[in-house]
């Protein structure tokens, strides 16, 4: 049988309860019994993955997917996939998906009563470099109400799929952006109680991404789990 | 220092603008050798109502048993023969899946049927498909397994033998009253009936 280690478990407070009443849609959808605890099994240290050949390189550029430019604040968004250990996650999947710049979805069930842009599709995906790095190019996506609450709005947001080296590491997480006044109010943004988790899902605006007379450039780097150092420490 | 891994958010409602691409409901392929199944089900909420924005992906081994390589673990291997059949079986069965589910709550996909792989403690595992569940409203990824029915090896299975023995069957999909060689298999969130979670 070869030797394998597992992946560690998530630092206490950093990821979500199922449960997270504030978010009313938890409530029917969130498990009522105790999860069970799986020590890792060749299962879970394995996972899919995706090549070159399975990526459109144009992808990446949610601005040049239709004939025109989209409206809105052209953003460049830029990062690395790492593990716990700091360790480049290289060649994984990210998929990212947003709303335009107006606060709509290119999606039948969103009836927000905003503008489609035909120039913006709102999809992208690309894999990581050999160092774990990727960059996308969009536009900053706007801000839109929910009906969590009562005068409920998101805030902008870009959600983001990565699988990382196993089924265990995958991850889909949402990107916000800093400084934005909604961040303190929503429910999903504020399911952790460590601040600190929290305030990672903030991009930081960076200048040296920033292109001049361009667009702006905004740093997020994504930490997936990191394995264990000996086998079956998870146990 | 150790970081931290990013917290998990939910999809959303509208994550088919962003996994659409990557979607795949057969996993099989000509020339794969292994049992065709399809399994079909529902993915229902507290109140027993189907859930019409989940998504659930699938990561299961080939019909010997045998996980599909990373590509790295390739490149790694510096016999040319060897990596090229490895590539060759790549293509042909990738062992991953994603289907979301319909108006109706409902995902239907077609594979194989996978081999047993090794345990920790030195057994090999029943065959089982590995499940991860996302939807609006579920802020974190939730893990499940999908076992065979009438399969002896579920007796003695690593994950099985974890669960208390009332809610072990969750985890094995039944034959369909629909059509012959149809399995059915459910995602229930909550009791009563709710589908056993892993914490992986």
């Amino acid at each position: 049988m070869a030797e394998f280690h597992g992946y560690r478990r998530p630092h206490h407070g950093t990821q979500p309860d199922h449960l997270h009443r504030p978010y009313v849609s938890s409530i029917k959808r969130a498990p009522s019994k105790p999860l069970v605890q799986l020590p890792h099994t060749l299962s879970e240290v394995t996972g899919p993955s995706f090549d070159s050949s399975m990526i459109d390189v144009k992808a990446c550029d949610l601005t040049k997917q239709q004939k025109g430019e989209p409206v809105g604040e052209r953003i460049i968004v830029s990062g690395r996939v790492v593990d716990e250990d700091s360790r480049p996650v290289r060649h994984t999947l990210i998929e990212v998906w947003q709303a335009n710049a107006a606060g709509r979805y290119r999606h039948a069930i969103d009836q927000h009563n905003a503008p489609l842009d035909p120039n913006f599709e709102g999809s992208g995906h690309a894999l990581t470099d050999e160092q774990g790095q990727f960059r996308f190019i969009s536009i900053r996506p706007g801000a839109y109400p929910w009906r969590n609450h009562y005068n409920a709005w998101r805030p902008a947001h870009i959600h983001f799929s990565v699988f990382g080296p196993a089924f265990a590491t995958r991850l889909i997480t949402q990107m916000y952006f800093p400084g934005d006044a909604l961040l303190p109010f929503d429910p999903i943004f504020n399911c952790v109680a460590d601040e600190s988790a929290r305030n990672r899902l903030i991009s930081v605006f960076d200048w040296d991404t920033t292109i001049c007379e361009h667009a702006l450039g905004y740093k997020f780097d994504i930490v997936l789990s990191g394995r264990h150092s000996t086998p079956w420490e998870n146990k | 220092m150790i970081l931290r891994a990013t917290t998990s958010q939910t999809v959303g409602p509208y994550f088919q603008i962003g996994l659409a691409r990557f979607c795949v409901d057969d996993l099989t392929a000509p020339g794969v050798p292994g049992e065709r199944i399809e399994i079909e089900g529902r993915v229902l909420d507290g109140d027993g109502e189907p859930i019409p924005d989940a998504v659930i992906e699938i990561w299961q081994a080939d019909a010997e048993g045998r996980y599909p390589p990373e590509p790295d673990a390739q490149e790694a291997d510096g016999d040319v023969s060897n990596r090229n059949r490895n590539q060759s079986e790549k293509l042909a069965f990738r062992g991953y899946g994603r289907i979301p589910t319909g108006s109706d709550g409902t995902f239907h996909f077609k594979t194989i049927k996978p081999g047993r792989v090794s345990a920790p403690d030195g057994t090999r595992q029943a065959p089982h498909i590995n499940i991860s569940v996302f939807m609006r409203g579920l802020l974190r990824r939730l893990v499940t397994r999908i076992y065979f029915p009438d399969d002896e090896a579920n007796a003695e299975d690593f994950a099985l033998k974890l669960v208390e023995p009332a809610r072990r069957e969750t985890l094995i999909a039944k034959q369909s009253v629909k059509e012959a060689g149809l399995l059915e298999w459910n995602v229930v969130m909550q009791e009563p009936n709710e589908t056993v979670f892993f914490d992986v």
